[in-house]
């Protein structure tokens, strides 16, 4: 089994509203899988679907191979986009308590809160309340408390919101960490942008239904539109644009006359560029030549369009 | 540790070491001994007070029967007008004058006496000058009829009817009521209960949706666990604070009691003015006795186990909906819309059961709010001190309510734990009861 969970065409309702329609997912073990989509597309919902907090009306769940049943809480963490933690309880207490929820014993649950709390350099607040602690501060306990009985997937659902940059890194940094160690790690976030650089796999949740999964490297490539991004310097950059867009389509231009400077983004019909190159090599200085790699968000976007109608 | 455990010893520990929590359970007591002695010293003084009432005394029926005591003396006027008595009433701060006109005979004075004051005359002393006219009119009567005073003392007949069920069992007089005020104050100690810890489950729970702990909890126990150890935790505190409450109000009573003088049996007798009592008196303490005989007969162990019962069946299913209020709401002021539904059945099965099961335990309307599932824990509890079976409730309508409370408490719990798992994980929006209805079948 190479895949941590498998989703099977999981379909959810509340009253008339689908909040997820025959959403099938596999999520390789080890990896960091990316669950994406503009808010209410049905990614919490997912989500507290893995928690066993909601059942699918139909559909089946499975984690490790087996079919989703209670026993698998103790190995799954999850940290909830609504998230806090009792105000009026003391740090450690309330970090014991989360801790046996998750079937760790006492003993085991101290020794590895003490080893978290100097890890992240808060151990002196086990005996401080929530209320106390700045919000970045409660995070911290709140992230501990989400790993602590070392589960095999961990679920952030917009993770980084709430975290100040700092905490933000130090937080992204314990993650990798994790994911060395051999966890898998699931993030679900409307910004897309903040995890495209973690991600290895990537699902695209939209209006209840997945439009796109997959490698995001393989992604990448397949919505790669050939478009290039060329900075030269040359003489006479007019004549040079002419010539250029009679050969090439050219998608955008701009001429700094003091620098005798062209940028330009430019089409072409296949992802083969050396004919360009060399063209371009005979005409003038390149400074830079990129190719484009779309980002996720205009890939989901991209695929919203393309499928535009059927959604409507 | 079991899950179910940990929350409930969470919950209780959170409650218990609540500062408001252990203020309340140690003030009330010393703030609830305050008011009773307050109340009893206040009435202590009430009847210190002395009054003078001037008498205008113009008859030749009444010379010495106006006695004086602590609370009233009284102060004989002679050979003044009625206008210049009621002046000099006045002038001298005398609380009232008594006028007896002159007439033929005792019935035509009592007839035509009148008793004067600055304002509203005080009902003790009225009673007191009324009790002294009966008293001589009875005189009078009995001289008219040439019977003496002995004679009517030997003849005077204390008569209560005795009365006893067919199997032969006698009856006290108010016993009844007295026991249906025993089963009260069962029922209404399981109102409070309701009302106090339900509110503090409500609260609990709104409490974990605001601070936003709710949806972290869930991932490792279910939402029912979570509320079922909620509702436990909550009530072994609040059992605690009563069990505080009752055990030191006891010993502060006692204390202040001894402190301060005062005769607790003051304080139950609104009347402490008994003129003639003397004779009856033995018969009372005979009567004392059958009471206590009959208290005694109470079937104890039976009426504690059937509080139990319907304590813990009636306080499950109502904290259970008190739990599905607090998850569907996001603070404490959306909660009344749904609140006063529930104190609704509460308040009418305590009144019911005090007009209703006083006068009569085993009428219609008895039976019925003794079986209706959300009354019956406390109407029940007021019927149940006289008996089961013959003379008491039949078996068949105690089995009738408590299965139907069983069958209740297993309906709302599951429909108030669905109301719960979804309203938990609802933010931002106050819910109407067609919404509630329509998560029911989430």
């Amino acid at each position: 089994m190479n895949n941590i969970l498998v989703t099977k065409e999981v379909t959810k309702q509340f009253g008339e509203h689908t909040a997820l329609d025959k959403v099938s997912l596999e999520i390789p073990k080890n990896s960091i899988y990316g669950l994406l989509g503009p808010n209410g597309a049905g990614k919490t919902t997912l989500i507290r679907i893995i928690n066993q907090i909601t059942y699918p009306d139909q559909g089946e769940v499975f984690f490790d191979g087996q079919a989703l049943r209670a026993e698998h809480i103790a190995q799954i963490g999850y940290l909830p986009e609504e998230r806090g933690l009792y105000k009026s309880m003391k740090v450690g207490e309330q970090a014991l308590y989360l801790a046996q929820l998750k079937g760790l014993s006492k003993a085991e649950a101290k020794k590895r809160l003490k080893f978290w709390f100097e890890r992240l350099e808060i151990g002196d607040w086990w005996n401080k309340k929530i209320q106390e602690l700045s919000k970045g501060m409660a995070q911290k306990i709140q992230f501990i408390v989400t790993v602590l009985h070392e589960p095999k997937l961990l679920i952030f659902d917009e993770p980084f919101s709430g975290f100040d940059p700092i905490n933000a890194n130090i937080i992204k940094d314990e993650i990798l960490k994790l994911k060395e160690n051999g966890t898998s790690i699931i993030f679900s976030t409307h910004r897309m942008e903040s995890v495209e650089e973690l991600c290895e796999y990537i699902a695209l949740i939209h209006r209840s239904e997945k439009i796109l999964d997959g490698k995001l490297s393989d992604i990448k490539k397949a919505y790669k539109n050939n478009i290039f991004k060329v900075g030269l310097q040359t003489g006479d950059a007019e004549v040079l644009l002419q010539e250029l867009g009679d050969k090439f389509t050219i998608n955008a231009s701009q001429i700094d006359l003091e620098e005798n400077q062209l940028d330009l983004t430019l089409q072409l019909p296949t992802n083969d560029s050396r004919e360009l190159l060399t063209y371009l090599s005979t005409k003038a200085n390149i400074n830079h030549f990129v190719e484009t790699i779309p980002s996720t968000s205009e890939i989901f976007i991209q695929t919203v369009q393309s499928k535009g109608g059927e959604h409507e | 540790m079991n899950k179910l455990s940990l929350i409930i010893k969470r919950e209780y520990l959170a409650k218990v070491r609540n500062k408001s929590f252990v203020i309340m359970t140690f003030l009330s007591p010393i703030l609830m001994v305050a008011m009773v002695i307050l109340i009893a010293y206040l009435t202590k003084v009430n009847d210190n007070e002395s009054r003078i009432i001037a008498i205008l005394n113009e008859s030749d029926f009444f010379s010495n029967d106006f006695v004086g005591s602590e609370a009233v003396s009284f102060v004989d006027f002679r050979d003044i007008s009625l206008e210049a008595a009621k002046d000099s009433v006045a002038g001298l701060g005398f609380d009232g004058l008594l006028y007896i006109p002159k007439d033929t005979s005792l019935k035509a004075v009592t007839e035509g006496a009148f008793f004067y004051t600055a304002d509203a005359p005080p009902t003790q002393v009225v009673q007191r000058l009324e009790n002294t006219f009966q008293e001589r009119l009875r005189q009078g009567y009995l001289q008219e009829l040439g019977i003496t005073a002995a004679d009517y003392a030997a003849m005077d007949a204390n008569f209560d009817l005795n009365t006893a069920t067919f199997s032969g069992e006698t009856n006290l007089k108010g016993i009844t009521e007295l026991k249906a005020f025993i089963g009260g104050g069962f029922g209404y100690l399981i109102m409070m209960f309701i009302i106090i810890y339900g509110g503090f489950v409500m609260r609990s729970v709104i409490e974990e949706k605001t601070s936003r702990i709710i949806e972290v909890i869930i991932s490792s126990v279910k939402p029912f666990q979570l509320m079922l150890g909620k509702i436990i935790g909550t009530s072994l505190a609040g059992i605690t604070q009563f069990a505080i409450w009752i055990v030191s109000a006891g010993i502060l009573l006692l204390i202040s009691f001894a402190v301060f003088d005062i005769d607790p049996s003051a304080l139950n007798t609104g009347v402490s003015v008994a003129p003639n009592m003397g004779p009856a008196m033995p018969s009372v303490d005979h009567t004392m006795q059958l009471y206590a005989q009959e208290l005694f007969k109470i079937p104890w162990v039976m009426l504690i186990t059937f509080f139990l019962i319907y304590f813990i069946l009636g306080y499950l299913i109502y904290s259970s909906i008190y739990a599905a209020i607090g998850a569907a709401v996001d603070n404490e002021t959306d909660t009344q819309q749904f609140i006063f539904p529930i104190i609704m059945p509460l308040m009418l099965a305590i009144y019911v059961g005090f007009f209703s099961v006083f006068s009569n335990p085993h009428g219609p309307i008895a039976v019925g709010f003794s079986l209706f599932p959300l009354t019956s824990p406390i109407v029940m509890l007021m019927r149940l001190p006289g008996g089961i079976g013959e003379g008491g409730v039949p078996i068949w309508e105690l089995v009738t309510s408590i299965i139907l409370l069983i069958a209740t408490f297993i309906g709302i719990v599951w429909l108030a734990a669905k109301i719960y798992r979804v309203g938990i994980l609802m933010y931002g929006k106050k819910p109407t009861y067609k919404e509630l209805f329509k998560w029911l079948r989430y």
